[in-house]
């Protein structure tokens, strides 16, 4: 992939996600960072197709610990998102 | 798999991503649009290892469940007070991640072109700074490194060196080309120097301007992804790392225009240094120190405390505006707020909350708390819209919060918090305010209310006790 075409992509996504998430209320910034900061954890791809590729077995081990670390960021940042936002409720929950 | 069918994937994946945050404007289809999110990145990582035929490597497996599991069970055991730091420590892990990422794809081929080099040094340098920095964060926030801004001799020279020796080193690594010794040796000095760096710029933050810090190091986090994305032609990471990188840059920016102050100045450390001397009143040691004298005594009882009964205002009131601040987070006080609030709509009065964009130690932190205890978020109001409502209230009642409903913002020209948009609690009949002590909030600025003689009751010591006291009485 030519490396115009890929900062082409990196330009547009950054516009979007600019725009969409500007719609975001304040009232939901903390759910909208920590799910924002699991979809930084994407990286696990980049760690997966790197591990699977990698020849040297220092490289390997390596790649075996960035996938365990990216994958703790995607599934702790969902994992928290997905508790705060349960915890909006509009109407009082009967006890 | 074909790369064009790999391509339409992605395009799908990050549509659904971003259908994931256009839910998220809703707090209704929000707890979907994070599952959408989710989903998606599951997906892809199917995808991923169906496209490289890793689907029977072993390792990976157990690396992705080993993962998983821990952070499913750090997801379901923290507790929410402690968000801003975990919130830091996962940035600071998907950092580390694409840092790796770039370091293996730097020296495992030998062919690659001087894009991907130049790529591979800037996420590696990018990815170690996240790391460090939100470690930094992390301790900071955690109180396991001191809150108070440390600065070094000549810091802004060291900060400007470290970041030119960085950026030398990258480019160093695109023109060592493929002798692998040498670009072992670039690679370990670009990781040093961008470490380094990492620690020299977040050292200098002090803890109320954390919002800003970990905002800034979430979008560094994307852009880490994204860059390593281009090391490995990977369009669905370049595309996600962007719109991470946009939203944590959106969110400094939301920091701060509510804190009225520059980017440059925070990372500088500039306005803090006013408070360096001052101890700051929400520091979390001085919060739990009985040694502190305690200040009921050492304030003239307010004459207008007798005939300005704070639970009479309160039964009696209509319309009752709360503002909450870090300080009712420290004392633990939510349950207590969230029982008075109760109280109080049981005699009919109509309660919100005031939400400055700054309370807590990270955006939106303290709608998290206050709905964690079961208070209905629409009864959270943001600045611009509870402002014009607060001449009408009969009473606001700050707890724990200082920095932000200090009028002194309009006209103390010259301090740290001149400019800043405040709630305009000064406009209130009657301001009850709950703090721990007379101190000046975290900005080292005196709040003029405290002096005032007509219309506010101070109700000093932990707001915990306090407003149990208010429960009681009212």
């Amino acid at each position: 992939m030519s490396p115009v075409i890929m900062i082409v992509i990196f330009g547009i996504s950054t516009l979007v996600g600019y725009k969409l998430i500007n719609n975001v209320p304040s009232l939901l910034h903390t759910p909208l960072m920590s799910g924002m900061n699991a979809l930084s954890g994407i990286t696990i791809l980049g760690a997966l197709s790197a591990t699977g590729a990698a020849v040297h077995t220092g490289n390997r081990l390596f790649g075996f610990f960035a996938i365990f670390l990216a994958m703790l960021n995607v599934s702790g940042g969902f994992g928290v998102t997905h508790r705060m936002l349960g915890m909006f409720r509009q109407k009082e929950v009967p006890k | 798999m074909s790369d064009m069918v790999y391509y339409v994937l992605c395009g799908f994946l990050v549509l659904g991503v971003l259908c994931g945050i256009a839910l998220m404007s809703k707090v209704k289809y929000s707890v979907k649009g994070n599952l959408l999110s989710s989903i998606c990145v599951t997906l892809a990582i199917l995808v991923t290892l169906y496209k490289y035929n890793l689907l029977s490597d072993f390792a990976l497996w157990i690396c992705i469940i080993a993962g998983l599991v821990v952070g499913l069970w750090g997801a379901y055991k923290v507790k929410m007070i402690n968000m801003p730091q975990t919130v830091a420590i996962l940035n600071g892990f998907g950092g580390a991640a694409s840092a790796i990422v770039a370091s293996i794809s730097l020296l495992e081929s030998q062919t690659i072109g001087v894009f991907s080099y130049i790529t591979g040094g800037l996420a590696l340098s990018v990815g170690v700074v996240t790391l460090i920095g939100s470690l930094v964060a992390a301790g900071k926030l955690q109180g396991l490194l001191p809150q108070k801004p440390v600065v070094w001799k000549k810091h802004s020279f060291i900060l400007s060196m470290s970041l030119l020796i960085t950026v030398i080193s990258v480019l160093a690594i695109a023109f060592t080309g493929a002798d692998r010794t040498i670009l072992f040796g670039m690679v370990f000095f670009c990781l040093v120097t961008s470490g380094f760096f990492g620690v020299a710029f977040t050292v200098r933050v002090g803890g109320a301007d954390m919002p800003i810090t970990i905002s800034l190091l979430n979008s560094l986090s994307g852009v880490a992804g994204a860059v390593a994305g281009m090391v490995i032609s990977d369009p669905l990471l370049i595309a996600v790392g962007g719109v991470v990188g946009a939203s944590g840059l959106l969110l400094t920016q939301v920091m701060c225009k509510a804190m009225n102050r520059p980017l440059s100045d925070i990372l500088l450390g500039k306005s803090t240094v006013n408070s360096q001397n001052i101890s700051h009143g929400y520091s979390g040691n001085a919060v739990k120190n009985e040694s502190v004298q305690k200040p009921q005594e050492s304030i003239k009882p307010e004459k207008g405390i007798h005939k300005t009964d704070p639970a009479m205002i309160l039964s009696t009131a209509k319309k009752v505006i709360i503002v909450p601040g870090y300080g009712m987070a420290l004392a633990q006080a939510q349950e207590q707020v969230k029982q008075l609030t109760d109280k109080l709509e049981d005699k009919g009065a109509e309660v919100l909350f005031a939400v400055h964009p700054v309370a807590g130690r990270m955006p939106g932190h303290m709608n998290v708390l206050l709905c964690e205890v079961d208070i209905p978020y629409d009864r959270l109001c943001e600045m611009d819209d509870i402002n014009p409502q607060i001449a009408e209230c009969d009473v606001v009642l700050v707890i724990g919060a200082n920095d932000v409903v200090n009028p002194a913002a309009n006209t103390a020209v010259g301090t740290p918090i001149y400019g800043m948009p405040v709630l305009e609690v000064d406009k209130a009949r009657h301001i009850i305010i709950c703090n721990y002590d007379l101190k000046p909030g975290y900005a080292g600025v005196e709040n003029p209310l405290y002096y005032r003689k007509e219309g506010v009751t101070l109700l000093l010591g932990d707001a915990k006790d306090t407003i149990k006291k208010l429960i009681s009485q009212v």
